[in-house]
Parts: C-alpha cells; sequence; structure tokens
C-alpha cells in the first residue's frame, strides 16, 4: 500500500467547500520515454463525513503528481474529508482531513 | 445554443454501449444521491477510445448542446504539455458528470468526474496535451449532454530538446 | 516579437549585434559591487514595470500567459512533496548517530541564501550542495549524485527555510575574488557550436523567445533552486540545470559541482544579492 501520497486542503467559507488536493503519483503512460509499462491512478473518491460527495475516473493524460480540485455546498468547520484513490497496479492511498 | 449531432454509427450498437456502462444506469435511473454506490470497475472501454467520436459515444452522448454556460479556463499557449492548468466551470444545475476531452490526444478522454447534488458545477485540475488541441468539456445534467470547447496550442519549446 | 533564429545564416548577423552589445553590457569592472549595481541596473532598466524582488520568478514576471499557468501550478506546487521528504532526510541520522545538521552553520536553517561561500583553507567556492556531501563523506556515508534524487530533496527542504531572507553571497578575499572572476569570464565566454555566450541568451536577449521559449533574465536566476521542472517531473539542482543548458546551446556541459560550475554559480548569485530567495521553485 502507498503512503504519504496525497495532501488536501479544505476549507470552508459562506457556506462552500472547496477542496484541493495533491497526489504524489508517476500517472506514467506505456508510451513515456522511461515507461515500460503505464502506471497510473484509476479513480478517486471524496467523501465528506464518512458519505461519497465526488468520483474521478482519470487517465494516463492526468499530469504527473496529479491535481484536483472541486466544490460542494455545505460541510462545516471540523467536517472530515477523505480522499482515497486506486491505481491500475492495485495500489491505494487514502487520508482523512478535517475542513478548516 | 447549437444542437450537434455526434458522428456515431448505428443506434443499435449505441444502445448496447451504453446499457454496458455505469452511465447507462445514471442516464435511465435520473437520481443520482449522495451515497449511491458508484461503478466499481474503471471504464476501460470509455477510455481506450482512440477517436473523439467513438469516446463521447461510448459516454453515451447523442446530442451535444454546445453551450456558453460552460466556461474552460485553460491557456491559450500551454507552456509545457505535460502539465496544463484546466478549470472548467458552469451553472447548469443538477449535474451528474463532467467528463474532460483532449481531441488529439491518442485516447481522447481524459478523465471523468462524477458529481453528486450538492457539488458545485467546478473541477480543476492538470493534464497531459500531446499537440495543440481543442479541450472539451462534455456536461452531463438531467439526462442531456452540453459541450463547449477551447483550442489549447502546446508548441515545442526551443530550449527543450 | 523578436526571435533569435540559431540558423547558420543569420548566425553571423547576429554574432555582430551580440558583439556590440556585449561591449555595452555592463561588466568591465574589477569591483563586485559595481559589477553588481550595473548588472542590476541593466535589467530594471529593460524591464522597467517589473519588481526588483519578481526576477527571482523568472519569465513569470515578464510573460503573463505563462504567469498564470505558474501560478496556477503554486496554488498546490508538486515540490511540497519535496520540502516534506527533503527534511525527513535532513532529519535522519547517519550511521555514526550524527546528521546534517552537526555540519552546517545555524543546523541548516535559513543558510541556503547565503550560499555559495568560499573556503579560505582550500581556496575554493564551497556550495551548499557540496556541503551536504562532505558531511556524508565524514559521517562515513556515500556521497549521493549531484542533479537529483535525494540530494535535491535536501536541498529543497534547506532552500525553504530560507524563503523570504534575501540572497546574501560574500566575496571576502583576493582568492574568492578571483574565484569570481573566473565565474565571469566563463558567463560571458563564447562556448560551443552556436558560439554563443550565456549572456547572449541571458543579458542581452532576456525576454525575447526563442521558439515557444522565452528567455529568462539572468538576474534572479538562482533565487529558485533547486527547481521542480514540469519537463523533470522532479526537483533537480542548479548545476543540473547549468549542464542541460550548456547541451542544449551546443556546448560542452561541466562536471556538477566540479570548479566551473561552481565559480558559475558564484558569480551569479553574487548578481543576484538582494533578490528574495523563493526556492524550490516551480518552471516548465
Amino acid at each position: 500500500m502507498a503512503e504519504n501520497t496525497i495532501r488536501i486542503r479544505a476549507k470552508n467559507s459562506g457556506g462552500n467547500t472547496k477542496v484541493k488536493t495533491l497526489i504524489k503519483h508517476a500517472m506514467s503512460a506505456k508510451s513515456d520515454k522511461n515507461g515500460t509499462t503505464s502506471h497510473f491512478i484509476q479513480e478517486v473518491m471524496c467523501e465528506h463525513n464518512g458519505l461519497t460527495v465526488f468520483k474521478a475516473n482519470w487517465s494516463t493524460s492526468v499530469s504527473k503528481n496529479p491535481y484536483l480540485s472541486f466544490q460542494f455546498q455545505g460541510g462545516s468547520v471540523g467536517d472530515s474529508i477523505t480522499i482515497s484513490w486506486v491505481d491500475n497496479s492495485g495500489d491505494t492511498d487514502s487520508l482523512t482531513t478535517s475542513i478548516i | 445554443m447549437e444542437i450537434l449531432r455526434v458522428g456515431i454509427k448505428r443506434r443499435v450498437i449505441l444502445k448496447g454501449t451504453i446499457a454496458s456502462g455505469a452511465i447507462g444506469l445514471s442516464l435511465t435511473s435520473g437520481l443520482i444521491t449522495p451515497n449511491m454506490a458508484f461503478a466499481a470497475s474503471w471504464p476501460a472501454n470509455v477510455f481506450n477510445k482512440t477517436n473523439l467520436n467513438d469516446a463521447l459515444s461510448s459516454l453515451g452522448v447523442r446530442e451535444l448542446a454546445i453551450t456558453n454556460d460552460i466556461l474552460i479556463k485553460a491557456p491559450d499557449l500551454a507552456e509545457h504539455g505535460a502539465v496544463v492548468p484546466i478549470t472548467v466551470e458552469t451553472a447548469i444545475p443538477a449535474i451528474e458528470k463532467i467528463s474532460l476531452l483532449v481531441d488529439k490526444n491518442p485516447n481522447p478522454l481524459v478523465s471523468t468526474f462524477e458529481l453528486t447534488q450538492k457539488c458545485r458545477g467546478y473541477i480543476s485540475t492538470r493534464i497531459k496535451m500531446k499537440e495543440s488541441s481543442n479541450i472539451i468539456a462534455v456536461v452531463q445534467a438531467g439526462g442531456k449532454f452540453y459541450s463547449n470547447r477551447k483550442v489549447v496550442d502546446v508548441a515545442i519549446g526551443g530550449c527543450d530538446e | 516579437m523578436n526571435r533569435i533564429n540559431f540558423s547558420s545564416n543569420a548566425l553571423i548577423y547576429n554574432a555582430l549585434l551580440f558583439v556590440i552589445a556585449i561591449l555595452v553590457a555592463p561588466i568591465l569592472s574589477a569591483d563586485p559591487e559595481s559589477d553588481r549595481e550595473k548588472f542590476q541596473s541593466f535589467f530594471s532598466n529593460k524591464f522597467s514595470t517589473i519588481d526588483f524582488d519578481e526576477f527571482g520568478n523568472g519569465v513569470y514576471a515578464i510573460d503573463p500567459e505563462s504567469r498564470s499557468q505558474w501560478q496556477a501550478i503554486e496554488e498546490f506546487p508538486p515540490y511540497e512533496f519535496a520540502i516534506e521528504e527533503g527534511e525527513k532526510l535532513f532529519k535522519t541520522p547517519f550511521g555514526t548517530g550524527r546528521s546534517y545538521a552537526d555540519c552546517l552553520p545555524n543546523s541548516g536553517i535559513g543558510i541556503a541564501h547565503t550560499y555559495p561561500k568560499f573556503d579560505p583553507r582550500n581556496l575554493v567556492v564551497v556550495t551548499l550542495a557540496q556541503e551536504l556531501n562532505t558531511c556524508r563523506l565524514r559521517n562515513r556515508e556515500q556521497p549521493l549524485p549531484w542533479g537529483k534524487g535525494d540530494l535535491a530533496l535536501i536541498l529543497a527542504y534547506l532552500a525553504s527555510t530560507s524563503r523570504g531572507e534575501e540572497i546574501k553571497v560574500t566575496i571576502p578575499s583576493d582568492s574568492a575574488l578571483k574565484a569570481y572572476e573566473k565565474g565571469k569570464k566563463l558567463y560571458y565566454s563564447r562556448t560551443g557550436q552556436l558560439n554563443i555566450a550565456c549572456a547572449h541568451c541571458h543579458v542581452d536577449n532576456a525576454g525575447k523567445r526563442i521558439r515557444a521559449d522565452i528567455l529568462s533574465p539572468a538576474l534572479g536566476q538562482t533565487s529558485h533552486f533547486p527547481v521542480y521542472r514540469s519537463r523533470w517531473g522532479e526537483v533537480g539542482t542548479l548545476h543540473r540545470r547549468f549542464a542541460e543548458c550548456s547541451e542544449l546551446s551546443r556546448a560542452k556541459a561541466f562536471e556538477l559541482q566540479g570548479e566551473e560550475y561552481r565559480n558559475l554559480e558564484y558569480f551569479l548569485s553574487y548578481m543576484s544579492n538582494g533578490i528574495e530567495a523563493n526556492g524550490p521553485g516551480a518552471r516548465k
């Protein structure tokens, strides 16, 4: 299991929560110069207080060390935000933080 | 608002595609709830399409309403094709999914984002572009598909190999 | 918009222009301080709308289109991982029980902007990168590669502790002055197949384009290293960038951390004295 690959900034302002995440991952395509096989995150899931609020399906066309930001209505300071990912080799990581 | 018919082959084939994908479920159920089980498997059959029209039809698109209600923020000239920052914003209500495509990438579908009811029509990310292309955003809302596009130039830098 | 054309036909014409420009360029002095003043006012005049400290942002100070892409990346920059990993590496003790902090002034914190220094005993320029490997050797550890990897990660962490400090490189002796002069000479010397000097691109033609790339001004060029380059997909060091640029201008690259690049770093850093240190940086 991958470790410590996720960074999250979740901020609430005016009833709107903005989530930004940066993930450490090669996101390599088979066609990359050093790539023998592709290695990329396929699914990213975000939960707010344990409930799925947002999901992304990715491909090798998402940049290395990928960044993602989305927003949702609601959420309060102190609520939990969890970001998890799964890649095409079955590797995963997850991080939970609080909305500030 | 311009209506564009996506050039697809046969309705029969298209129905099969929709029915087999999770996207079809979303379309027919018509209701997304926050703790709905999202598609558990990565839709390879959608991501592995190698041309734009195939990618669009595998997303379930039959008609695309082109609209400026979808704002694509991306550079006119990308500094580096491997890291192109892009934001898609829209006030279209009841969005189920936003898809991002780059028409000249080997596989045009870059990413799909599944939004729950409380999500705002906003996503921001960084993508790879092989060459100067259109970035196409497709917003699926209320069972309909809306789209906009933006041309992004990717130049070869003189200081890079 | 002006473009430099490296085809052989244009080269002669351009070379003449460059020669004239070089004679006018502010280099002829035996006093580093007046070199620096002339150097910095050359750029302040050439880019009169740019704030002094903005020069540490390179092309992003002068080109709005690429600046907004850089700002998008700076919102959550990929070098954040490098800083954290670098900190962890920095704080991990050697087999001897000692650590990098024991080898460095102020335990390494807030010192990066004062490098490179001049070693009065060995009479050579010393870079922070060298201090790290010297520390490793003293503690019976293998030295790390100079261009990327763990060394670059540690430098990213150390650079982050100097953010906001003004670059402050000193030339404390005649021997140091000699090293500075060597670095300066290298900067202004024609070299390689294209027969151009660093100054041709980054002084005389700073702000102009080679195809789609904008030539960054020399002022502030060292402020943001080590740098995460989109092209590298990782953090790399100043000397790695020097070598790359040598090769791109069809000149032979010197050894990373060899005397030539250390002298070059000495000259360039001194020219940026007063600019805010802002490493690690993100570039394309």
